[in-house]
């Protein structure tokens, strides 16, 4: 089970709201006194979810929460925005494949970088990813 | 608007990242670099990321772009300095900046860019006595 | 009629005690190498006075109630005392169920119908199982923490990274590769990198068992990080059945530079560094 301790949430509209969160998660990281290599994983990984969002949505909102299971505390991202959403969520997960003009490592990428990964998506509705990294994950 | 600003050191450009990145940032910083290697015609790029916390796909993207335009206009590339763990990030990520040469520090990063390097100008310092 | 058990351990706690702390007697349960007799006895009432008070109507068939977290502390608590003192399973065990006897046999002195001392039986026994259970797993998590420590321990110092020469570092790797232990290597490795300033690093894997597709995916991550830092990687210690799996499972390593041994890893570290070691020249006689 999976317990929420404490939570922010931080609105993304442009692209140097991308250095504040990852500030902020960093902050986040820290706190819980997750080591450099981990948080460097965890803030690159929001870095890209970050991108995807302006990119495809114009922006959204992350949660940033502190969560604890069992013995182990982590840092848990929700990110929310109200864009086109992903057609195919299997092709976008893999490697290589790609919409825009980047190297399609994006959300592949992502996800072999926490220890967590889930993404729901409705087209036209927007999409909702949340990555969790455990302290010691 | 911010810049990343751009050292001339002979043949080479010297360019020290001394902030976090964001996007634009890293494109206006692609594109400077192309104008600066076309205006001085250097042989070489010296790129310090020792103070980068954080390599994503997208500035992992623009590495690659320096590294080869600056090729096609016949000039290396050497970015030094990288932290520990943005190394096994960007290899965790599946990026392992294939094609770019990398340094310890800006000193090593030079010793690379001098041996791939001709220099048309003999350089006059014989390595006679030892640098250690 | 209905709550008949409630009532007898509220009223008869004294008598309770007294038949636990001999029960316990009895069963050997009494350690005074461990515990003195005293704190034993002010630990069980301490216990029973918080079960007869957390104990009501509403919960008495209902061990998952929050009532009994006041119990279950308690519980816990004296588990991982037991467990750190270096109480056996068995005697941890028996102390819980030493209290359900002693509790049976008060309610069948007290209850003379046979029917209502059978069901009231049933119920207290499935009550005070439940703290059992609690018992264990809270004994068990003791250990498991110890278990924890010691593997954190194992992985620091099976993962040493050692200067062979200047510039040159050596990583023997010794057991398997997972992708947590890769992380720590890496971690490790690189590190060193960055304070020795060395150039080349030598990962030896002559003591690692097998090697799978997973574990050389590794090896190319390690390997490839460590280019990322400027720093050259060869693999040595490639024993001839892993040349063999290798080659079977179609691994590319055509990327890395392999050898066979550390020596000949190290001689060609040195031709890369531009160094010759050679055996010191005899001055001629003759």
């Amino acid at each position: 089970m999976i317990v929420t301790l404490s939570k922010d949430s931080i609105r993304i509209a442009r692209e140097q709201d991308t250095i504040f969160l990852r500030n902020r998660v960093k902050e986040w990281a820290t706190k819980i006194g997750m080591g450099l290599v981990n948080q460097t994983k965890l803030i690159t990984a929001a870095s890209e979810l970050v991108r995807n969002m302006l990119k495809y949505a114009g922006g959204g909102t992350v949660d940033i929460e502190i969560v604890s299971k069992g013995r182990e505390n982590g840092v848990k991202l929700v990110f929310r925005d109200k864009g086109p959403g992903i057609k195919d969520i299997n092709l976008a997960m893999r490697d290589g494949y790609t919409t825009g003009k980047s190297l399609g490592l994006g959300l592949p990428g992502t996800r072999r970088l926490v220890s967590e990964f889930d993404i729901q998506s409705v087209v036209d509705e927007g999409t909702t990813i949340s990555i969790i990294k455990w302290k010691n994950g | 608007m911010d810049r990343i600003p751009i050292l001339k050191m002979g043949d080479f450009l010297l360019v020290t990242i001394q902030v976090d990145l964001y996007d634009q940032l890293a494109e206006t910083l692609e594109s400077d670099l192309a104008q600066m290697v076309k205006k001085y015609s250097s042989k070489g790029v010296l790129i310090d990321i020792s103070a980068v916390s954080i390599i994503d796909s997208f500035m992992g993207r623009i590495l690659g772009n320096i590294s080869n335009m600056s090729k096609i206009m016949d000039a290396e590339t050497v970015v030094v300095g990288m932290q520990p763990a943005v190394a096994i990030t960007l290899v965790e990520l599946g990026l392992p900046l294939k094609g770019i040469h990398c340094a310890l520090n800006v000193e090593r990063g030079m010793e690379l860019l001098r041996s791939k390097v001709i220099l048309d100008t003999p350089e006059d310092d014989e390595d006679d006595s030892n640098p250690e | 009629m209905k709550n008949e058990a409630v009532k007898i351990i509220k009223a008869k706690k004294k008598f309770i005690l007294e038949q636990w702390f001999q029960n316990q007697v009895e069963n050997d349960g009494l350690r005074e190498d461990l515990i003195t007799n005293e704190d034993q006895r002010i630990q069980s009432e301490e216990l029973l006075n918080s079960f007869a008070a957390s104990l009501s109507e509403s919960n008495f068939d209902n061990a998952q109630s929050r009532d009994f977290e006041k119990v279950e502390e308690i519980l816990s608590g004296i588990a991982i005392a037991r467990a750190r003192r270096g109480f056996s399973p068995r005697e941890t065990g028996a102390y819980v169920f030493s209290l359900k006897s002693a509790i049976l046999k008060t309610l069948s002195e007290e209850i003379s119908d046979a029917k209502v001392l059978y069901t009231e039986s049933m119920r207290i026994n499935s009550l005070l199982d439940n703290f059992s259970i609690v018992t264990f797993e809270t004994f068990i998590k003791g250990r498991e923490d110890v278990i924890l420590r010691q593997t954190d321990e194992i992985t620091e110092i099976s993962t040493p990274v050692i200067k062979v020469w200047d510039g040159i570092l050596a990583l023997p790797i010794i057991g398997t590769l997972d992708s947590s232990r890769t992380q720590i290597v890496m971690e490790n490795l690189l590190q060193e990198i960055v304070e020795t300033g060395s150039s080349i690093a030598i990962l030896d894997i002559s003591g690692v068992p097998a090697i799978d597709t997973l574990v050389a995916q590794h090896l190319i991550k390690t390997v490839s990080a460590t280019r990322l830092m400027g720093a050259e990687c060869i693999i040595s210690g490639i024993r001839p059945e892993i040349a063999q799996t290798v080659v079977h499972l179609g691994i590319d390593l055509s990327e890395i530079i392999t050898k066979a041994s550390l020596a000949s890893a190290l001689k060609t570290a040195f031709g890369m560094l531009e160094l010759e070691v050679r055996k010191k020249a005899v001055p001629k006689t003759i």
